[in-house]
């Protein structure tokens, strides 16, 4: 593999990667601050990318799509915690489990009668339709950078709120003592609604910005799922940097593994998965 | 005396209905074994495991991948085998998931799961997603000699019938000896059971390597009565509909896990005849059981109770 071929895989990898961050990235969230395990929440990476399918043909736009999109998840997001999460608080984890499991069928079946099951692309917006040229024939998507450098920037911004905003210190204190936080006076309710809908709108929205890459299909969220189970499991609960390193390093070990070893595929992470499940049970890092 | 009716009812059943109740009924209870299976785990050990459709799938598959093409299976050679081959199974990925707890458990069950069903949907091994179609039915025969004819519906009903029972009765008596409390104490308290003394993990362990091979049982049963295989039944939908009958049912109870087996398959039956989007309505009904029934059907005799009657910390 020379150096070019070996750039663009690397590349592909921590695009794949910080991809699965945006999304894993809610997904420890809603564990870690609110306890919560959400099966569902692969849905609304594909929720995301139908919106994005269906919007961007009506907008004419991907941009407004996303933003239309954006709002439309918030809206869902609160709706839901508000509707059925705010009684599983309390719930064991098997009750948990099948609720979410409940609302995944619901999602699944909602999807089929809203949209159908047909498989639909989503065009690159055309400012980012083309390539970086590396060699005579290998080149580089654009929007493939885009999307990593967007990954990127949220990143940061999801950082900068958890750890230095007024915001992000509820959250903190909500996820060590709800009750302490509720006698203080806060709205911990208020916080748990606002870090369901920002976990649900980081998901959506990766399902939004990966569309064009990866067409939008019926199986994109439960594939998305057990990915970041994985990412979550390697990362450690509740620790979004534990949720970036794991999800880079899964995004490169599939890439790699793909090209490396295609008979095995699939396996590749599930492997990598079991070898730190030998080693650190707990994951990579603690809560955040 | 309830229990007496029910069983009278399932032994006489064939001679009333037609040959699809006969075999839906038959259905119903290898999905009670399957119930039966997990229900050691999640209601007796406590570990929710979301991947337990895999060692069903294992036990099916080890009975489509050893029957021969041109004759039939000996049942007495591939059953065991199957068990083998699903106990197999449980004790490799036991190890694994054992040593995580809680949330971890239930996302890596599922992950291993995932990985069983690619190897039986995707590689050569498997035979690829259209599974694998048997040409003829197991044949029960020892030397010559043939007890039953599994080619034949009640003849099958009647040994899955047996299977159950069996199954019952031994999870009845193993988890009311030694073995059975302590899995009860370390779903209840872990550490206390550490502080005791008790090797947790390989209690946990066996449970977890039991409740496979007691699925796998239920997965050759499944292949015997249908004659074909694939992959689906390792998908974890498969593994998320033995949940729901356990929650159905009412988890930590033997009954409950047949009983949500029944249930269950009724709420399929009935849905699936009113509309083709059936797993909505399953769906909106996990979500509002979840919300207003987390004990079960087992646990509305309770609220009935409570509410015509009255409380007794009431007064």
């Amino acid at each position: 593999m020379d150096i070019y071929s070996f750039l663009i895989q690397f590349l592909n990898g921590i695009q794949y990667g910080l991809l699965l961050f945006l999304v894993a990235s809610g997904l420890t969230l809603i564990f870690g601050i609110m306890g919560i395990i959400n099966l569902a929440h692969g849905s609304f990476y594909m929720i995301g990318a139908y919106m994005a399918f269906s919007l961007s043909a009506l907008a004419g736009n991907l941009f407004i799509a996303i933003v239309v999109g954006i709002v439309l998840s918030i809206i869902l997001g609160v709706f839901l915690e508000w509707a059925l999460f705010s009684h599983l608080y309390k719930r064991d984890h098997l009750e948990q489990v099948l609720l979410t499991y409940g609302l995944i069928l619901v999602f699944e079946e909602l999807r089929s009668l809203i949209v159908g099951n047909d498989v639909h692309g989503v065009a690159v917006p055309a400012i980012f339709n083309w390539s970086i040229p590396l060699t005579q024939t290998l080149s580089y998507p654009v929007y493939r950078l885009f999307m990593s450098a967007v990954c990127i920037v949220l990143a940061v911004l999801l950082y900068l709120l958890i750890a230095r905003t007024r915001i992000g210190m509820m959250i903190r204190a909500g996820a060590s003592n709800r009750e302490m936080v509720q006698s203080l006076g806060l709205n911990i309710n208020l916080v748990y609604r606002l870090v369901f809908a920002l976990g649900v709108a980081l998901a959506a929205f990766a399902g939004m910005l990966a569309a064009p890459v990866s067409s939008v299909y019926p199986g994109m969220g439960t594939g998305v799922l057990i990915i970041c189970f994985v990412v979550v499991v390697i990362g450690g609960i509740g620790s979004i940097w534990g949720a970036l390193v794991a999800s880079l390093l899964i995004g490169l070990a599939d890439t790699f593994g793909k090209v490396l070893v295609p008979q095995a595929a699939g396996v590749t992470v599930y492997l990598l998965m079991a070898a730190i499940l030998l080693w650190r049970p707990e994951g990579l890092f603690r809560r955040v | 005396m309830a229990l007496l009716a029910a069983l009278a009812l399932l032994a006489l059943f064939p001679f009333a209905g037609t040959t699809f109740y006969t075999e839906l009924v038959t259905k119903v209870m290898i999905l009670a074994i399957f119930a039966l299976s997990l229900d050691v785990l999640v209601g007796y050990t406590g570990l929710v495991s979301f991947g337990h459709a895999a060692f069903y799938g294992v036990g099916a598959y080890a009975l489509g991948l050893l029957a021969p093409k041109y004759e039939a299976a000996n049942l007495w050679l591939t059953l065991p085998a199957a068990l083998a081959f699903a106990a197999l199974s449980a004790l490799v990925v036991g190890a694994f998931v054992v040593r995580v707890k809680g949330i971890y458990f239930i996302m890596v069950t599922l992950a291993f799961a995932q990985m069983f069903y690619f190897v039986f949907h995707d590689t050569k091994f498997g035979r690829g997603s259209d599974g694998i179609s048997m040409n003829f039915k197991p044949v029960a025969a020892i030397g010559g000699f043939t007890p039953f004819d599994l080619a034949n519906a009640t003849h099958v009903y009647y040994f899955v019938l047996a299977a159950m029972l069996l199954v019952f009765v031994f999870l009845r008596v193993l988890l009311n000896s030694a073995f059975g409390r302590a899995l009860q104490g370390i779903r209840s308290n872990e550490h206390r059971m550490r502080s005791l003394g008790y090797p947790v993990y390989w209690y946990k362990l066996a449970s977890f390597t039991l409740a496979g091979a007691l699925a796998g049982l239920a997965g050759y049963l499944s292949a015997l009565q249908f004659g074909f295989v694939n992959p689906e039944l390792l998908s974890w939908h498969q593994s998320g509909n033995v949940l729901l009958m356990l929650i159905l049912g009412g988890t930590g109870s033997l009954y409950g896990a047949v009983a949500g087996a029944f249930v269950f398959v009724a709420l399929q039956e009935i849905f699936s005849s009113v509309t083709t989007h059936w797993q909505l309505l399953l769906g909106g009904t996990i979500i509002l059981l979840v919300i207003f029934l987390p004990g079960g059907l087992a646990s509305l005799g309770g609220l009935f109770k409570r509410t015509v009657v009255g409380d007794p910390d009431d007064e």
